[in-house]
């Protein structure tokens, strides 16, 4: 695999971050660098152990679907600049 | 010395501050961070309603790295907090100004920090007060501003370890709105404090102890030599994943999150730019102005890592080796109730010092609180002794909920 400008630019277009040229440069080194010494993960022998996403057992949690308590509108829109008619606003999607 | 965001002024009640990445009704809480800059809660977190309903009073919001990003606490957007023992030097990170506030402060206060990788431990250790980390969902993540979902874990850091130990009995409580919390009633943690530590089984890693320093190592030796005085056993072990749980920390942690950090894009709350682009335009404006250049490179490494044909190779091999380390540990726990070690391989360094290190050099510095972190094993960080006039960490760690256990060795020594 090939860490260069070109693969850091497509995924910080993923990320929704735009780069400078010279945080391009520098961020292009840091990749070469943490994923060469990551690269030593390769050596221990995992074909036959699990992954484990998260540290306890988790089981699925039911409950009745009925009305709670929540966040009133005015609770939850008093954070934002960008609202309208008691509705968060939004940039254009189309 | 910046210790604190936001300061509140209360009249009474038991002051505690509250590391800002954790939810705080009506006071401003950014998570070290420009883009969560005037963010307001409008609820608090599970563990600081536990807290306030205890008798605690929240005297402020601690500063630390940008959403937990960090070993010294150096990449704040409001404030690098100084070691109170030495000017000079860090406090640790990333809940850097809870553990220098609860250091310096004159009389006592009680601190709420959180750890992803370490995060309470090591601050504690390098300003030496007692930072306890609980088995994960043991206290709940509701109103924690998540760096990483798996490994966030919420926890105290006092000047001694019955405070803790109190503090802990009070937030530890099952909580529906987590879907990690542990079902398990609420447990007074205090009265495994002044209880005698004979016949209790402590394993020294071998690993551990060739990672740190001489001078760190020499006081480590020293305290496990005064436990044994007060009876415990003393038994050498080994944790043959040491090496390998810091990268596979680095990537499950870059990879959450690189996920966790994508709501942060103008619209709900913090930064906010002018609505006069495409969506895509618009993120991504907000995204490059708010993040600092660390919280950016852990987004760009994590989106990597989950990217479709480098999945396997980074983020599921990681969380593979992960499962590894879970089976190092519990296969000591065979052998041994407790674990001690050095919390961090060296005291805590200068700001010259730190300006010196890569970004490498930083994630290596959080080399043995990482595996425990991977594992969700409570542990303990309580000071020891002394190098060069700074404090040495010890570190104690225990099977899942046996938080007593740990309590029980640090109360021992810190009353021996």
């Amino acid at each position: 695999m090939k860490i260069d400008k070109l693969l850091v630019k497509k995924v910080a277009a993923i990320a929704r971050i735009n780069l400078s040229e010279q945080e391009l440069i520098r961020f292009t080194q840091d990749f070469k660098n943490i994923l060469k010494d990551f690269s030593e993960l390769r050596k221990i022998d995992t074909d036959s152990v699990e992954p484990t996403f998260c540290p306890i057992d988790l089981k699925n949690i039911y409950r009745q679907d009925s009305v709670g308590k929540c966040l009133t509108k005015q609770k939850a829109l008093s954070n934002t600049k960008h609202k309208e008619k008691g509705f968060f606003k939004g940039p254009k999607t189309i | 010395m910046t210790y604190l965001i936001t300061k509140v002024k209360v009249r009474e009640g038991i002051p505690l501050v509250v590391k800002d990445s954790i939810c705080t009704k009506g006071i401003q809480t950014t998570a070290g961070s420009k883009i969560l800059r005037g963010f307001i809660p409008t609820y608090d977190a599970t563990a600081v309603k536990l807290a306030k309903k205890a008798g605690c009073k929240v005297v402020g919001k601690a500063t630390q790295d940008e959403f937990g990003f960090g070993t010294f606490s150096t990449n704040c957007a409001f404030g690098v907090p100084k070691n109170p023992h030495d000017l000079s030097r860090s406090c640790g990170g990333s809940s850097g100004g809870v553990a220098g506030y609860v250091a310096a402060s004159k009389s006592k206060v009680f601190g709420l920090g959180e750890s992803t990788g370490g995060s309470i431990s090591c601050p504690a250790s390098f300003c030496g007060v007692v930072g306890l980390t609980p088995t994960y969902g043991l206290v709940s993540r509701y109103g924690l501003i998540d760096y990483a979902s798996s490994l966030d874990r919420i926890g105290p850091i006092t000047r001694t370890v019955k405070d803790a130990a109190w503090l802990l009995s009070k937030i530890a409580h099952y909580d529906r709105r987590d879907s990690t919390s542990i079902k398990k009633s609420a447990e007074d943690y205090t009265i495994y404090c002044g209880k005698s530590i004979k016949g209790l089984r402590i394993g020294i890693p071998k690993e551990y102890m060739r990672l740190a320093s001489k001078s760190v190592r020499d006081e480590i030796t020293k305290a496990t030599k005064t436990l044994e005085t007060l009876g415990a056993k003393i038994i050498p072990i080994s944790l043959k994943y040491t090496d390998a749980a810091l990268p596979a920390y680095y990537i499950i942690a870059f990879s959450e999150a690189s996920t966790n950090l994508a709501k942060f894009c103008g619209m709900r709350y913090g930064l906010h730019e002018k609505l006069s682009s495409n969506f895509n335009t618009y993120f991504s404006k907000v995204r490059s102005e708010g993040f600092g250049e660390e919280a950016k490179r852990r987004i760009l490494l994590g989106t990597f890592a989950r990217m479709a044909g480098f999945q396997d190779q980074y983020y599921i091999k990681a969380l593979k080796i992960r499962t590894l380390v879970i089976k190092d540990f519990q296969k000591v726990f065979k052998k041994v109730d407790v674990i001690a070690a050095p919390t961090m391989p060296i005291i805590a360094p200068t700001f010259s010092e730190i300006a010196e290190l890569t970004p490498l050099d930083h994630y290596k510095m959080d080399v043995l609180t990482v595996p425990v972190s991977l594992a969700g094993l409570p542990h303990i960080s309580i000071p020891v002794g002394s190098v060069e006039n700074m404090p040495v960490g010890l570190h104690l760690i225990s099977n899942y909920l046996e938080e007593g256990k740990i309590i029980q060795v640090g109360d021992a020594f810190e009353q021996s």
